[in-house]
């Protein structure tokens, strides 16, 4: 560029950055992904807050919602960036109770080492994540009916082999004092070491999303994938390494529930298929990919994991827990689409005036 | 004369049986636009798609400033300064100004031991390049490109074209999806491309439009180039009956007519 484009360029700048400077404001909030996700938390728990009084404002009360939201939350991060990168992954809750077999079997049933048992819980996640994402780029087959396929071959990929190797569908682990402190204890015996974990991970994920060229890439990747290709990104390998990464994170939630409890089953897991795009819809993402915020999945995540936690605060009947949560998901769809409306439709009339 | 920015000789492409596109040469020069004209199924698009590197032809060579090149993919065309800008200008309707603007190319800077994604300088340069295309009226680099109108997304996308000093623009069909004054307005932005020295190829129907910015006309009918004149060699009346067929499709009914009688097909 020449000097001349420069100077206009720098003046044009500060004209241009004078709106951003008038710091947050509630219009500008209204226009983030996870604005619905935010007003959706609030009311959960004030409802719950109302009715669960006390005891679901104890740090008992906390730490149950958090140890679910931290579990859900792991898987829903990679899904959620999977999500806006336009594909789904179903094949989570598979892979989580694969994993947990793994190292149980592993460790657990042949006495290997708990660091190799460890590393194969994850290989194996990475492995069908490779696959997914290898089936979806090759065959062009919509991810959902991919994931869906390999869900069910996985599970039952785990049910044969635990049966044939182990003549059982559950399987003891005893961990050493290393892998129980890193992955499975409670924390003041009330908070699962898997919070830590959701928490760096969410710093990673929010890096990636926000900070890194690859945020970008994953955005335009779910927006158009023909034009993200043609703009020179490399979609096929960052399609496989989201599914990876959505595989390894499952896994890893694998690893950490079998070292908690001690044991692991062959039909674990599969609540999370649903409740991490559950978490992941709620905080403002969009279905079919090129819309969504790090901050919109944890918040999500956290709603999710109020109801489903809260009810047992308040005098309700649990059953009535799911009822919440898809009404919920229904109104924060709706309230999704209309603050994405709004994000499309915003115009300043004049400047000065961007901002009200 | 200077020399063609960018020559093809004898470009054909098939897919499996069918031939899409047969022995077209062409030239472009800088600073001129050529406008290519045809009817929809033309091979407009394929040829598009080879210029910006999506197809390698079949046959046939491309040179850019005199130097034979083949292009491996979208990028590798990108890189040699080829630009290509679909009729919906900004594809990403969901992504910001500033994002969009750099997909594939982001500005970084760097965080210690990480090299991070320079938002603000991204919003900076997309909003400055913009208003030297004559849109003032952006001034946040955060807004979603799908609020922007549609004359606004095509200079988005010719802004970015330019900053990322592409020498050739390849604008297919940017004025069919606008309304009368957006459509000036684009046409506008093409001539000051021009006037910085691009070779721009431009892809239209309306043979106004056509008429208006270039300098060099090529039509393409069923694959091949019908007609390759320079401005003011050929009425509107004439270019519009080209861009109809024109005589090839006497010669095609007669063909149909041929091909019925000595067939017996009904159809």
């Amino acid at each position: 560029m020449t000097s001349n484009t420069q100077d206009s360029f720098s003046k044009n700048a500060a004209e241009a950055l004078v709106p951003n400077l008038s710091g947050p404001s509630l219009g500008a909030l209204m226009r983030r992904p996870e604005a619905g996700s935010l007003i959706g938390l609030i009311a959960v728990l004030a409802f719950f807050s109302a009715f669960g009084g006390a005891n679901f404002l104890s740090v008992e009360g906390a730490a149950s919602c958090l140890n679910v939201a931290a579990e859900l939350g792991i898987i829903a991060l990679p899904v959620g960036l999977l999500m806006i990168a336009g594909h789904l992954d179903l094949s989570v809750g598979s892979v989580l109770a694969a994993a947990s077999m793994t190292i149980a079997i592993v460790s657990g049933h042949y006495h290997a080492p708990m660091i190799v048992a460890i590393l194969a819980a994850l290989c194996l996640g990475l492995v069908v994540g490779f696959v997914n994402g290898f089936l979806v780029i090759r065959t062009n087959v919509p991810s959902f009916i991919v994931t869906l396929a390999t869900l069910s071959a996985v599970a039952g990929l785990t049910l044969g082999f635990s049966v044939i190797l182990t003549a059982s569908t559950s399987v003891a682990l005893t961990s050493g004092p290393v892998a129980k402190a890193l992955l499975g204890h409670f924390v003041a015996e009330k908070f699962e070491v898997a919070l830590f974990w959701w928490v760096i991970l969410i710093a990673i994920v929010g890096f990636i999303l926000n900070f890194s060229p690859y945020g970008n890439w994953i955005l335009a990747l779910g927006g158009d994938s023909v034009s993200a290709r043609n703009a020179g990104i490399p979609t096929d390998r960052l399609t496989i390494a989201l599914f990876m990464a959505s595989g390894l994170c499952a896994a890893f939630v694998g690893v950490s529930q079998a070292i908690l409890y001690n044991s692991a089953q062959v039909a674990a897991g599969q609540s999370f298929i649903f409740n991490s795009i559950i978490a992941v819809v709620i905080g403002g993402v969009l279905l079919t990919g090129g819309y969504g915020s790090v901050v919109g999945i944890v918040l999500g995540t956290l709603t999710f994991s109020v109801i489903n936690q809260g009810i047992y605060y308040t005098g309700f009947n649990p059953n009535w827990a799911s009822l919440i949560v898809g009404v919920l998901l229904l109104l924060a769809v709706l309230m999704n689409n209309t603050f994405r409306r709004m994000a499309l439709a915003y115009a300043p009339r004049t400047k000065g005036m961007a901002r009200s | 004369m200077t020399a063609p920015m960018l020559k093809l000789t004898g470009i054909s492409k098939s897919f499996a049986p069918i031939d899409v596109l047969h022995d077209i040469s062409l030239e472009v020069f800088p600073g001129e636009v050529l406008c290519l004209l045809g009817d929809n199924g033309a091979g407009k698009s394929t040829l598009i798609k080879i210029l910006s590197g999506v197809h390698k032809p079949t046959f046939g060579t491309m040179e850019m400033n005199g130097k034979v090149v083949v292009f491996d993919s979208p990028r590798d065309a990108r890189e040699r300064g080829i630009a290509t800008v679909h009729q919906f200008g900004g594809t990403f309707p969901l992504m910001s100004i500033g994002r969009s603007f750099f997909v594939g190319a982001e500005p970084t800077k760097r965080w210690g031991p990480v090299f991070v994604f320079d938002r603000k300088r991204a919003n900076e340069i997309a909003i400055t390049e913009m208003r030297q295309l004559g849109i003032t009226r952006i001034d946040d680099g955060n807004r979603l490109v799908g609020g922007l109108s549609g004359g606004e997304r095509q200079a988005l996308a010719i802004a970015r074209a330019v900053y990322f000093g592409a020498s050739v623009l390849i604008l297919d069909e940017p004025t069919a999806a606008l309304g009368v004054k957006e459509a000036a307005h684009v046409i506008r932005i093409v001539l000051q491309a021009r006037q910085k020295g691009l070779a721009v190829i431009f892809i239209t129907h309306s043979v106004v439009h056509a008429l208006t910015v270039g300098d060099h006309f090529a039509i393409l009918i069923r694959g091949s180039k019908a007609a390759d004149f320079r401005k003011g060699e050929k009425s509107r009346e004439e270019i519009a009956d080209l861009m109809a067929g024109g005589e090839h499709m006497a010669d095609l009914e007669a063909e149909i007519e041929g091909y019925k009688v000595t067939h017996g097909h009904q159809s």
